[in-house]
């Protein structure tokens, strides 16, 4: 088990500030890193792995600092966003050669026990230049994998991979999850990160916009209006009691259910029941219209 | 040194289609010789313009630039250095390595070539072919550690590199006469006029420094690129941008 820790971490490159000011705790599971292109999520991540000194602040692994500290690779796994690798070399040989790099007891046991994980024993003896871009990145995995790291990194690990590649990698970064590594993938991708980490860091412009699981995520932002659609005996009615009783800014019937739009969760939630009770009217279906990880993160970029 | 470091950097520098220049160079060199016996019936005088003006001044920098770039400069840019960066190898282990590997390349490729082409071209009691050995294999160890410093230290390492070698080695050295003091060539040059004694006057072959400055320079530039080059590597920027 192992914990990497951010304590304000800045850095600039010139005038440009690439990540601003950021603290986060990434804790055993899976963490998502999401923001936009251009938000500093591979910067942040060059600084975890120690390959890019932070211009203030510390990242440090259970207390040591990464930076210029290359022992921590023997608890540390990397999988790089970029593709390139030893393309002359086949996969069974450049996974071996990474577990001989770790000076593994057994490099050849551990090469072969990554490429099962990541599913590539049928392909290993062919050159990694004839690899799909889907085998590349499992081979890269696999390096990563090879030595059994506590941490895993991972940079835009779902770029280039078609929906089967992607399924079976969420499966696999999900198990290393549940085993007790600390595994932290970034991706622009909301569904990706949706779908498998149990905590986001969401980055936007360099600055730790929100933390949490995405619900948790959602409801730290209380300024942000809360849409709900609403489905009920007298939907006319009712739009009109709610807009009365102040508790939502925006009640819309063109769409031909009601959509509310609502400045307070709290107050919202608590108000409708009682305003229905109160109107004589059967509430059918009330849903949150966009509690999607998507909306989160256009609010998030936009504000 | 570590012989994974090395089998990788030995693959990655034959494997790619560049290193077709590593063979086509020193097989023109060898061309050059034949042509030259042929011209010149073997006058060691004839040699000697061969070896200072092509084989010293135009290949040997640009094998050792080709070999430098290809050990380190391709892995850094195309971010494959990354696999080795991220293992719990010493920095200095793995630039010893690939300068390891890149020194055996330049000694076989380049040094190798160079001792043939002289005795093809015509030497005399097999002096010319001791003192062009010790000469391109001096040079030979400062330029790569050079160019495998500077491919560490720049993504431009090939642009400098062609600059040096073609500009500053060649043409600004014929013209300024205080370039010609700060020169691998001159400096190792020393060395063959060393061995040569009296006949190097004869023949042409003469340094611009002394053989112990000579080889005290020669020392301080390899030194320093392999400081330079460990020093940049253990902070070396690695991120594609964002």
């Amino acid at each position: 088990m192992s914990t990497l820790v951010l304590d304000h971490v800045s850095r600039w490159y010139g005038n440009v500030v690439a990540a601003n000011d950021v603290t986060m705790t990434i804790g055993p599971g899976v963490t998502g890193l999401l923001g936009p292109n251009g938000a500093g999520k591979s910067t942040l991540i060059a600084m975890m792995g120690g390959f890019l000194a932070p211009s203030a602040g510390t990242v440090t692994l259970d207390g040591t600092a990464v930076w210029r500290h290359p022992g921590i690779y023997r608890s540390v796994g990397l999988v790089p966003e970029a593709e390139a690798m030893y393309d002359m070399v086949t996969g069974w040989q450049f996974v071996l050669a990474n577990a001989r790099l770790h000076r593994l007891p057994d490099p050849k046991a551990a090469a072969r026990a990554a490429l099962e994980t990541v599913d590539m024993m049928d392909a290993k003896d062919r050159d990694i230049a004839t690899y799909s871009k889907g085998m590349k990145q499992r081979i890269k995995m696999a390096t990563a994998l090879v030595h059994d790291p506590a941490v895993l990194l991972l940079d835009e690990p779902f770029n280039g991979m078609d929906p089967r590649q992607r399924l079976h990698l969420m499966d696999l970064l999900r198990f290393l999850g549940e085993q007790g590594r600390t595994v932290l993938f970034s991706s622009h991708i909301l569904e990706e990160v949706e779908e498998i980490a149990g905590t986001i860091e969401v980055l936007v412009a360099g600055r730790h916009a929100a933390s949490g699981d995405f619900r948790r995520i959602r409801r730290l932002m209380t300024e942000r209006p809360h849409q709900y659609t609403i489905r009920s005996s007298d939907d006319r009615r009712l739009a009109a009691a709610i807009i009365a009783d102040g508790s939502a800014d925006t009640v819309d019937l063109t769409s031909g259910d009601l959509a509310v739009q609502a400045p307070d969760l709290g107050v919202f939630v608590h108000a409708l029941p009682r305003l229905a009770r109160d109107s004589g009217i059967r509430l059918l279906e009330v849903s949150p219209a966009d509690e999607s990880l998507e909306s989160v993160f256009a609010y998030l970029v936009a504000r | 040194m570590n012989p994974v470091v090395m089998s990788l950097t030995l693959r990655g520098l034959l494997g790619r289609r560049r290193a077709v220049l590593l063979v086509l160079l020193p097989v023109l060199l060898i061309a050059m010789s034949g042509l030259l016996r042929w011209a010149s019936g073997g006058d060691p005088v004839s040699t000697v313009h061969l070896m200072n003006d092509f084989a010293l001044g135009t290949l040997l920098p640009l094998m050792c630039l080709l070999i430098g770039v290809g050990v380190i400069g391709t892995e850094i840019d195309d971010g494959s250095i990354v696999y080795l960066l991220a293992k719990p190898v010493p920095r200095r282990t793995i630039v010893w390595s690939k300068l390891a590997v890149a020194w055996g390349t330049a000694m076989v490729v380049a040094v190798l070539p160079i001792v043939a082409a002289v005795e093809i071209s015509g030497d005399q009691d097999a002096r010319l072919g001791l003192a062009y050995a010790a000469t391109a294999a001096l040079a030979a160890l400062a330029y790569t550690a050079v160019f495998v410093a500077l491919s560490v230290v720049t993504r431009n390492a090939v642009i400098i590199g062609l600059l040096y070698a073609l500009l500053w080695e060649t043409v600004l050295g014929g013209y300024v006469p205080g370039v010609r003091n700060v020169s691998v060539r001159q400096w190792a040059l020393a060395a063959a006029e060393r061995i040569l004694g009296d006949r190097a006057s004869v023949w042409g072959v003469t340094s611009e420094v002394s053989f112990t400055a000579a080889l005290l320079l020669l020392a301080g530039t390899i030194i320093g690129a392999i400081v330079l080059a460990v020093r940049r590597l253990q902070t070396l920027r690695l991120t594609t941008g964002d």
